[in-house]
């Protein structure tokens, strides 16, 4: 029988966590189920709805498409990182102003993919807003929120040096 | 022959089990902080199976020969970890490529590129070589997946995935690539017309892995055409067109036609190639051109589309193209001229 456990280290939100764990953990479950971090959510489980999306070296990653194993060494950033209830951080507080979220599933999924893109993206017009966001679901704002919000913070960052 | 489906166990087996031996699996922390302990785990999508991260490409030959048939090489995994999660695929072991150094780079060589096996979407889609020598293929990568997608990916793990509706097949075949691959019986190099042999089944042995994938670069004023049809952006294609061309004394020559989306696998069409070349683009000729089409393409009916509504997409994609094409010949021609 194969699945022999490994052990890795990998840096969660600036902590750096060891733990053993089988080959065929995922990420995303290895987040939530090993490190109890369950603002990164769920959906498909297989690529398409972006509810996972996490940060990996500072790219956005689906977090169901990794293993956990494979995190050796990298920094992950998840929502948790991105500021609390009493503190929201900047992209949490526009979703809040715009009124960018509803049931709040795809939420964290939508913020992590955003911090890349407002990194490294143009976002320049709205639809280079809507291409950035097309691997991302939503179910309950109909995007034109989202797209508002993320409007709000490109304009704030200005254009990409 | 690989077949990227049903390793071992055949396909249907997507549920979980529940007599897996890890089915309550609890991870033990160690150094973790206290308040992140780690608790029951419950059930995991993949069935079990060993992993190595392959620190060299001997290293990972080795294991895939030492797998004999039951390894899986993983790329980007954006493929093979969704088919991972439905247990359609079952390897024996997982041979993580990533970390082999050397692998990630493009590179020049003559009037070819070489893209490495751990280049990623992103980074063809940025690439300034790309861009400066096959602006096609820039135009292209828009349309693979998103932008997370594309961070993971890589463009020779989508070409060994082999899917009929995915764009960097197609253009490997387009631009005459010519497949790396490795084993420790040594390298062959596999021509992109002998290499995809059904829908997701490839002429990969099963012991061979990719290192790279070489592609011809285009003369600088070769015009292209890239049209896709697909529901939304991002999705695979219901139907699409890639074609290049040059005008040499008013007429077109050098032209390459492939299209996908409508068959088992990517394909090149020289019937096609060889109406238009020599010829000048007219309405006539277009007109010509989407009626060989439809003898010449078998698509299926799906849940997507019917074969009637791929040939008729066809037809209009090959228009639009070869208009392209033929537009920014003309452009990049008088560039050259002035
Ligand atoms: C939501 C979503 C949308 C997508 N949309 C598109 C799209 O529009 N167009 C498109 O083309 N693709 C699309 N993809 C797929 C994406 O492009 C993948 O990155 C690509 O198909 C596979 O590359 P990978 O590096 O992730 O390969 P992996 O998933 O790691 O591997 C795929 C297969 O190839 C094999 N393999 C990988 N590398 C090698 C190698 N070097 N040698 C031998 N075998 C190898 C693996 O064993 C596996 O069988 C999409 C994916 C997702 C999740
Ligand atoms: S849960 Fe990862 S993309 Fe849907
Ligand atoms: S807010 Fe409910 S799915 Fe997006």
């Amino acid at each position: 029988m194969p699945e022999k456990k490994i052990t890795l280290s990998v840096s969660v939100n600036g902590v750096v966590h060891t733990a053993t764990v089988e080959p065929r953990m995922l990420l995303s479950d290895f987040l939530r189920h090993a490190l109890g971090l369950t603002g990164t959510h769920v959906g498909c489980e297989h690529g398409v709805c972006g509810a996972c999306t996490v940060l990996l070296d500072g790219r956005s990653a689906r977090s169901c498409l990794m293993l956990a194993v494979q995190a050796e060494g990298a920094e992950i950033e998840t929502v948790e990182g991105q500021g609390s209830v009493d503190r929201l951080g900047r992209i949490q507080e526009a979703f809040r102003q715009h009124h960018a979220l509803q049931c709040g599933f795809c939420t964290p999924g939508f913020i992590m993919a955003i911090t890349d893109m407002l990194r490294h993206h143009p976002l320049e017009t709205d639809d280079q807003i809507r291409e950035a966001l097309s691997g991302n679901i939503c179910r309950c704002t109909g995007y034109e929120h989202i797209v508002n919000a993320v409007r709000e913070l490109a304009k704030e960052r200005g254009p990409l040096t | 022959m690989q077949v990227n489906f049903g390793v071992r166990h055949g396909i249907g087996e997507a549920g979980r089990s529940r007599d897996d031996k890890a089915f309550r699996y609890a991870a033990r922390g160690r150094a973790m902080p206290a308040s992140a302990l780690a608790t029951d785990v419950g059930e995991m999508k993949p069935a079990p199976f060993d992993y190595l991260a392959a620190t060299s490409a001997s290293e990972a030959a080795e294991a895939l020969a030492a797998a004999n048939g039951d390894g899986k090489i993983i790329a980007g995994g954006q493929s093979l970890m969704p088919m991972i999660n439905f247990r359609l695929v079952k390897p024996a072991i997982l041979i993580d490529i990533n970390r082999i150094a050397g692998l990630d780079r493009i590179e020049k060589h003559g009037e070819r590129l070489r893209i490495g096996a751990t280049v990623r979407h992103r980074m063809t889609a940025t690439d300034a070589l790309v861009h400066r020598h096959i602006p096609i293929l820039h135009d292209a990568m828009h349309h693979v997946a998103h932008l997370t997608v594309r961070n993971r990916g890589t463009f020779c793990g989508s070409v060994c995935h082999a899917d009929p509706a995915a764009e960097m097949p197609m253009m490997t075949l387009l631009l005459n690539g010519t497949i790396a691959a490795l084993s420790i019986r040594g390298e062959r190099q596999i021509a992109a017309s002998d290499f995809f042999v059904g829908s997701l089944m490839t002429s990969l042995e099963p012991d061979e892995f990719v290192t790279s994938i070489e592609i011809d670069t285009l003369p600088l004023d070769t015009g292209w055409g890239f049209e896709e049809f697909s529901r939304r952006h991002g999705d695979f294609a219901l139907a699409c067109v890639a074609t290049t061309l040059r005008i040499v004394d008013g007429v077109a020559r050098d032209v390459r036609f492939g299209m996908m989306g409508v068959g088992e696998t990517p394909l090149r069409l020289p019937e096609i190639e060889a109406r238009i070349e020599g010829q000048a683009i007219s309405q006539a000729l277009l007109q010509d051109v989407t009626e060989a089409l439809k003898g010449l393409l078998h698509p299926n009916t799906d849940i997507h589309a019917s074969a009637d509504y791929r040939r008729h997409l066809a037809g209009t994609l090959a228009r639009r193209a070869l208009r392209d094409a033929w537009r920014r010949a003309t452009l990049r021609k008088d560039a050259a001229d002035a």
